[in-house]
C-alpha cells in the first residue's frame, strides 16, 4: 500500500532559505529556482507590492480618524504574499488569514470590499467564488482546514487546481494547521502551506512560539517537504511557491513553505509594540524592506524609471481613494439583515425576533 | 420489513449517494469495517473508497476538510464517532461551520451533515454516552436533528442530507438496534416538526431521541394508572416547533421535558420557557423535567440510576397532576 519509503532528507529544509535577491537589488541566479517572469511580469510584482503598501496605509490611517474598528497591517510582508499568490494559477484558491491584504490584491479582490471585516459593518463583502479567495479567517490556523479540504474535493473531481493557506508564526502552533498537515500528508492533496514568519505572534516571539530548528522543519514529520524562503525578496517567495505548485498540480502533494519576514508595523492598530520590541530592531528591519529591494532590482535591469514609479505611485493613490470612498459610500446598516443569510431555509426560527426588531425600529422612527 | 435504526440510516445514506454523487462519506473507520456501530457498513464496497472513506485521527480534520468540500461543491456527510469527541472539532463547528454562511452573506453554502451517535445506556466507557445538543442547539447557524424512529431516522437523514443548511444529526445509539416494521424508502413529516406520537388528556410530554421509546413506555404504564399522556416527539432541537409544543400544552395543561442531558440549561429549560411564555393561561401546573443530573456522566454501572427512566417520568407526571 504505503508508496516507495520516503527519504526524510528529502523533506528537511535546506540549510539555507531560498534567497534570489540581495538589498541593493543584486540578482542571483539559482538554476532549481528559476523566475520565468518577463519585464512586465516583474515589474507587476513591483507594481502590486506598492499598491499593498499604500492601501495599507490608507486602512491605517482610516483606523486613526475612527473609520475602522481596528486593522492589522502588512508592511514589510508585501513580498511574501504578492510573490506567493503571484505564482498560483487564476483557478487555484487562496485561504486566508486576516493580514493577507496583498494576496487578495492578487486576487484583484475589492480592497474597500475587505476592510469592512475591519469597520464593522459587514464580516466579509466579497464573493469566494469570484476572485478564488477565500473568506478572512480569524480563529488562528483553522483556515489550513478548508483550504486542504477544497485540495482534497478538487483532486476528487480530476480537477487540476491547487489551493494555498497563509497563516503566521504563532499559527503553526495551534491544533488544526497540524491536523490539516496530516490530512493532506495521507491524501496527497494539492495545497500548499505558506506560513509567513514576521517573528512574532502579537507579542510573543519565535523562540518562545517553539523549539524546532525551524518552523519548516516541522514538514518533515507529516511526510511534507518543508522549504524556507526570504519572505522579504519576492523572487524569492515567487519561485520557491511556484515549484510547490507544480509540484501539487503535478499530483506528487502538498508542501509547506517557512518565508521568512518581519512585520514592521504594529500587530494591530490596538497593539503598542513599544512594550515588546526595540527601535534597533525596527531600523535593522527597515534595511530589509521588499520594495526598495525590488525598486534596486529594476533599476539594476533598466526596467525602472521616473516614469515607471509615477505610473505606479498615481494608481497607488487611485486605489488608496477609492478604498476610502468605498468604506464610505457602501451602502450598509439595514438591521433587519441581522436575519439574513443565517440559514438558507430559515424554517421556524427566530421565532418572533424579526418582527420584534422590526417594531423597535418603526417605534424608532415615530420617535 | 422488520428494519433497526441503524440499517435506517445505512439505508439513507446509501439512497442519498446512488441519487447524488456529490455526496461523501467519511470519518474514522467507516470504511471497511462500516463504522464502529456498522452504520456505514458496505457503503464503501458500493460506492468507492473516493466516496467512503477513512480519515485520519483528527475531529476537527474531519469537519473542517468537510467545510472545505462543501465550499468546492460535495454534500459532505462526516461521522463523529462518538458525541463525546466532538469536542475537538468545536472550534470548527461553531466558528466556521455555522457562521461563513452568515459571514459570507450568502455566497458561500455549506450543506454538512454531521453524524453524531449520541447519549448513554448502553453500558459504555467514559466519554461514550455524552448528550451535547445543547451546544449545537445553542450555535445559530446549525439545525439540530434527532429522530426517535427507523422511519425519522430514513426520512430525516434523506432531508437533512438533501438541505443546503448545516445540520448536526444526532443519532440514539441506544436505539440503534430498535425495529419497525417499516418499508424502506419511506417520508415521513418535514424534520423542522415536531411529531404527536401519541394523543392524551392530561399531560403533554415532551421528547426526542432517545427518550422518545421511555416517554412512550411511561405513557403506557400511565394508562394503567389512569393517566392520559401525550406524547411529543420534537425531532427537531433547533428549530424548534413551538406551536405543536403550545398546541400540546393548550389541550392539556401540564407538560413534562424528558431528556438525557443534564438538567441545567437544557433543551428542557427552552422548552419550558417557551411554553411560559405562550401557554401561560393554559397551565395547570409548573412545567417539570425529567433530565439526566446535574453531573458528569456516571460509570457504567451507575448510569441507571442517573439516566430519566419510565419511573422518574411518572413521578413527574404524579407531581403535576398533583397541582
Ligand atoms: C484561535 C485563536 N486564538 C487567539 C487569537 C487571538 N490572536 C489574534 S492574532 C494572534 C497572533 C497570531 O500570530 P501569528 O499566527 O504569528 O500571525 P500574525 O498575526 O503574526 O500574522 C492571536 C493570539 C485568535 N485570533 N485565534
Amino acid at each position: 500500500m504505503a508508496d516507495a519509503a520516503i527519504d526524510p532528507r528529502e523533506l528537511l529544509p535546506p540549510d539555507e532559505p531560498v534567497h534570489l535577491l540581495d538589498p541593493d537589488g543584486t540578482y542571483h541566479e539559482d538554476p532549481e529556482h528559476p523566475i520565468d517572469l518577463d519585464d512586465a511580469g516583474l515589474r507587476e510584482l513591483y507594481r502590486l507590492m506598492l499598491v499593498t503598501r499604500k492601501v495599507d496605509r490608507e486602512a491605517i490611517n482610516l483606523q486613526r480618524q475612527g473609520q475602522l474598528g481596528v486593522y492589522a497591517s502588512c508592511m514589510g510582508q508585501e513580498a511574501a504574499q504578492v510573490g506567493s499568490a503571484y505564482a498560483l494559477g487564476e483557478e487555484d484558491w487562496i485561504f486566508p488569514s486576516y493580514r493577507e491584504l496583498g494576496a487578495a490584491l492578487v486576487r484583484q479582490c475589492d480592497a474597500a470590499g475587505l476592510l469592512h471585516l475591519y469597520r464593522g459593518t459587514w464580516l466579509s463583502d466579497h464573493d469566494p467564488y469570484k476572485h478564488h479567495f477565500a473568506l478572512m479567517s480569524i480563529p488562528i490556523g483553522t483556515q489550513a482546514l478548508h483550504a486542504t479540504g477544497f485540495a482534497m474535493g478538487a483532486r476528487l473531481d480530476g480537477n487540476p487546481i491547487v489551493t494555498m493557506t497563509y497563516y503566521g508564526d504563532g499559527g503553526t502552533s495551534e491544533g488544526d494547521p497540524h491536523e490539516a498537515m496530516t490530512f493532506a500528508g495521507v491524501m496527497k492533496s494539492p495545497v500548499i502551506f505558506f506560513v509567513q514568519n514576521n517573528q512574532y505572534a502579537i507579542s510573543v516571539p519565535l523562540d518562545k512560539q517553539t523549539a524546532a530548528p525551524t518552523l519548516a522543519h516541522k514538514a518533515v514529520g507529516y511526510g511534507l517537504p518543508g522549504r524556507r524562503c526570504d519572505g522579504n525578496d519576492v523572487l524569492a517567495t515567487y519561485a520557491v511557491t511556484r515549484k510547490a505548485v507544480e509540484r501539487a498540480r503535478s499530483g506528487e502533494g502538498p508542501t509547506f513553505i517557512e518565508a521568512l519576514t518581519y512585520r514592521m508595523e504594529a500587530h494591530t492598530t490596538s497593539d503598542d509594540p513599544s512594550r515588546y520590541r526595540t527601535q534597533t530592531e525596527l531600523d535593522e528591519a527597515a534595511k530589509t524592506d521588499p520594495i526598495v529591494r525590488m525598486r534596486n532590482f529594476l533599476q539594476q535591469r533598466d526596467l525602472y524609471d521616473a516614469e515607471l514609479e509615477q505610473a505606479v505611485e498615481d494608481q497607488a493613490k487611485e486605489v488608496a481613494s477609492y478604498v476610502r470612498a468605498g468604506i464610505y459610500d457602501a451602502p450598509h446598516g439595514d438591521p433587519m439583515e441581522l436575519f439574513e443569510h443565517v440559514y438558507v431555509d430559515p424554517t421556524g426560527h427566530f421565532e418572533g425576533q424579526r418582527e420584534q426588531l422590526r417594531a423597535e425600529l418603526d417605534a424608532a422612527q415615530e420617535g | 420489513m422488520a428494519v433497526t435504526l441503524a440499517q435506517a440510516i445505512n439505508q439513507a445514506l446509501h439512497d442519498a449517494m446512488t441519487e447524488d454523487e456529490r455526496v461523501l462519506v467519511f470519518g474514522e473507520d467507516v470504511g471497511k469495517l462500516g463504522g464502529v456501530f456498522r452504520v456505514t457498513d458496505k457503503l464503501q464496497e458500493t460506492f468507492s473508497e473516493a466516496r467512503c472513506f477513512d480519515t485520519p485521527l483528527a475531529e476537527s480534520g474531519i469537519i473542517g476538510t468537510a467545510i472545505g468540500l462543501a465550499m468546492y461543491g460535495y454534500r459532505p456527510v462526516p461521522e463523529m464517532q462518538f458525541d463525546g469527541f466532538t469536542y475537538p472539532a468545536f472550534e470548527q463547528i461553531v466558528s466556521h461551520l455555522a457562521k461563513m454562511p452568515n459571514r459570507s452573506r450568502g455566497t458561500v453554502k455549506l450543506p454538512v451533515t454531521i453524524r453524531i451517535p449520541y447519549g448513554g445506556g448502553i453500558g459504555a466507557v467514559e466519554h461514550h454516552s455524552e448528550s451535547p445538543e445543547a451546544y449545537w442547539a445553542h450555535t445559530q447557524g446549525l439545525k439540530v436533528f434527532t429522530p426517535g424512529t427507523p422511519d425519522d431516522a430514513y426520512s430525516m437523514m434523506r432531508a437533512a442530507i438533501a438541505m443546503d443548511d448545516p445540520v448536526i444529526f444526532l443519532e440514539p445509539k441506544r436505539r440503534y438496534w430498535m425495529k419497525s416494521e417499516t418499508e424502506l424508502p419511506v417520508q415521513t413529516e418535514a424534520p423542522h416538526r415536531a411529531v404527536v406520537r401519541r394523543e392524551g388528556t392530561d399531560v403533554s410530554v415532551f421528547c426526542y431521541g432517545p427518550m422518545v421509546r421511555t416517554a412512550m413506555e411511561a405513557a403506557e404504564a400511565a394508562a394503567d394508572e389512569g393517566w392520559s399522556l401525550e406524547v411529543v416527539d420534537l425531532r427537531s432541537l433547533n428549530p424548534l416547533d413551538t406551536p405543536t409544543i403550545v398546541a400540546s400544552v393548550q389541550r392539556t395543561g401540564r407538560a413534562v421535558v424528558v431528556h438525557e442531558a443534564a438538567q441545567t440549561l437544557g433543551m428542557g429549560a427552552e422548552i419550558a420557557a417557551r411554553i411560559q411564555e405562550r401557554a401561560f393561561y393554559s397551565l395547570e401546573a409548573p412545567v417539570l423535567r425529567a433530565t439526566g443530573y446535574d453531573t458528569p456522566y456516571p460509570p457504567a454501572k451507575l448510569e441507571e440510576f442517573w439516566l430519566p427512566d419510565v419511573d422518574r417520568i411518572l413521578d413527574l407526571v404524579e407531581r403535576t397532576l398533583a397541582y
